[in-house]
């Protein structure tokens, strides 16, 4: 128990040492050199615009937090289905493959004009950014783990009678649990990009959206502001992950 | 004829029947990976409620013969069928050279897998009679990473019981085990597996001549199988019987020679 407690005060010591640190780096840089207020903003300035615009950058961060989450959940949902299929098929991952990789060869922010012209400004097509980067890293890892399951185990269940469908469930899935949270890891943390470059490209609300204006207005605080506070929610959605994931593999403590 | 190995039908034990185990006899049997000819018209037959200890050099294809056996591989021509006329694929339990404890179960649901795997009900009672036995009692919830190497190879001998099979195939079950450890689980092993018929490769004399009714020596390339070789006694012969001495001598003489 000590030994827990201890580590828990570290890992706090830890990221609050490395949050003061980076804030000290921008704060040191920003005043060697002398840059005006719309250029780099020292961290009080930003503060100070953070807290007078709380309620408006409190509604837009809702919105992005939204489409960052469903995004999330639809890649993942999109991602676990495609591996799920492509292992029991192999039929199914000859079609399906390169249809997964030409996806990829398009760049999100060539697509994303065309989401906000199929699907509108709201926030659908910035859903459908966010869960279009999203899904590929998990379907890879997924398939990856769902193919390398250990021969023996699948041996054993075959001597014990068990259909392809039954080793999917009992064995393949759960062995490949470790490979599917490194990919829903990178999914986690790429998240948050999806959802921007679509409210970039064409938005009504949202972290984006703010940003973007204030950039044009030369409202560089209120810009980053909305930085700030899109990195902590990437921060804390990296640290959910990381706890589900924990609960999940509880029998692989390296790969948690 | 390979068809016999690899029935379409729901694996099921004769479970409890009153019928004596069949042994297994292996017919016309060859195996071809390429030009690898690993078995060329391979014969062999063992007894029926009685242990057979299967020995060879590494790479004659021991595990190759137990894997067709168990219906894991399918040979090139040839088949395996009981000494009763029927096929034996759906009949057997496995064990492998690792345990093949799956990490994420507990010991219990470890034992109870194939029954999950059956979409059967769980015969709870059972299990925990099998995990009393094999001394694990204490341990049901356990995760197999927090067993030691002989514990979780008491684990995969209750999973493999649990499993009601006539025909049991090991497959070096307990190589990775200190000297100690593996001579207190052959007794065991021994006492529990009494009864039913079991193939087992080992590539130490001393549990084939431990362990075993009758030893089997796999020679050559193609592989044949020498005639068995019957050890006097009722296994588990005790450590320091004057027979076990005898006839461990002798097949390692034997199997220095085939080398």
């Amino acid at each position: 128990m000590i030994a827990t407690a201890h580590t828990r005060f570290a890992k706090a010591g830890r990221g609050l040492a490395i949050f003061s640190g980076l804030i000290a780096i921008w704060w040191v840089v920003a005043l060697g050199l002398r840059l005006p207020v719309y250029m780099l903003p020292t961290p009080p300035v930003v503060a100070e615009a953070l807290w007078a615009g709380r309620d408006f950058l409190w509604g837009h961060a809702l919105i992005t937090a939204w489409e960052i989450l469903l995004g999330l959940g639809l890649g993942l949902l999109l991602g676990v289905l495609l591996a799920v299929s492509m292992a029991f098929s192999r039929t199914l991952e000859r079609w399906l493959m390169p249809v997964l990789v030409i996806s990829q060869s398009i760049p999100i922010f060539a697509l994303a004009p065309l989401l906000v012209l199929w699907l509108g400004f709201g926030i659908s097509s910035k859903v459908a950014a966010a869960a279009l980067v999203i899904f590929f890293p998990v379907a890879a890892s997924f398939y990856d783990g769902l193919r390398r399951t250990e021969p023996g185990w699948l041996e054993l269940a075959r001597t014990m009678g068990a259909s392809r469908l039954a080793q999917l469930r009992h064995v393949r899935l759960a062995a490949a649990l470790p490979a599917f949270g490194s990919g829903l890891r990178v999914g986690a943390a790429i998240a948050p990009i999806g959802a921007v470059i679509g409210e970039w490209v064409g938005s009504s609300g949202g972290l984006g959206y703010v940003m973007l204006n204030a950039n044009a207005r030369m409202q560089t605080p209120v810009c980053f502001a909305a930085l700030f506070i899109l990195s902590l929610m990437a921060v804390g959605l990296w640290h959910v992950v990381n706890l589900v994931l924990k609960y999940l593999l509880y029998w692989a403590p390296d790969s948690a | 004829m390979a068809m016999q190995l690899n029935s379409a039908q729901p694996a099921r034990t004769d479970a409890g029947s009153k019928v004596a185990p069949p042994g297994v006899r292996v017919e016309h049997l060859t195996l071809r990976y390429g030009e690898n000819t690993i078995f060329d018209n391979l014969n062999l037959r063992t007894s029926g409620g009685r242990l057979t200890a299967l020995l060879g050099v590494s790479g004659v294809g021991k595990t190759s013969l137990l894997k067709i056996i168990a219906g894991l591989i399918e040979p090139t021509a040839g088949c395996v069928i009981g000494t009763d006329g029927r096929p034996v694929a759906d009949r057997i339990a496995y064990m492998g050279q690792q345990d093949l404890l799956l990490p994420w179960l507990s010991v219990f649901k470890n034992v109870t897998l194939g029954a999950r795997l059956r979409r059967e009900t769980v015969d709870r009672v059972r299990a925990e009679r099998l995990l009393e036995q094999v001394g694990l009692a204490a341990h049901h919830k356990t995760l197999p990473a927090a067993l030691s190497g002989g514990m979780r190879q008491r684990a995969a001998i209750a999973r493999t019981l649990y499993e009601r099979r006539p025909i049991v195939l090991m497959d070096e079950p307990f190589c990775a085990l200190d000297a100690i450890t593996r001579a207190n689980i052959h007794e065991l092993a021994a006492e529990m597996l009494g009864g039913r018929t079991v193939l087992l490769i080992t590539h130490d004399p001393l549990e084939a001549a431990r362990l075993g009714h009758h030893l089997l020596v796999l020679q050559g390339c193609p592989a044949t199988a020498g005639s068995p070789i019957a050890v006097a006694g009722e296994p588990p012969r005790s450590p320091d019987d004057p027979n076990l001495q005898k006839s461990q001598g002798q097949l390692l003489r034997l199997l220095m020679e085939s080398q």
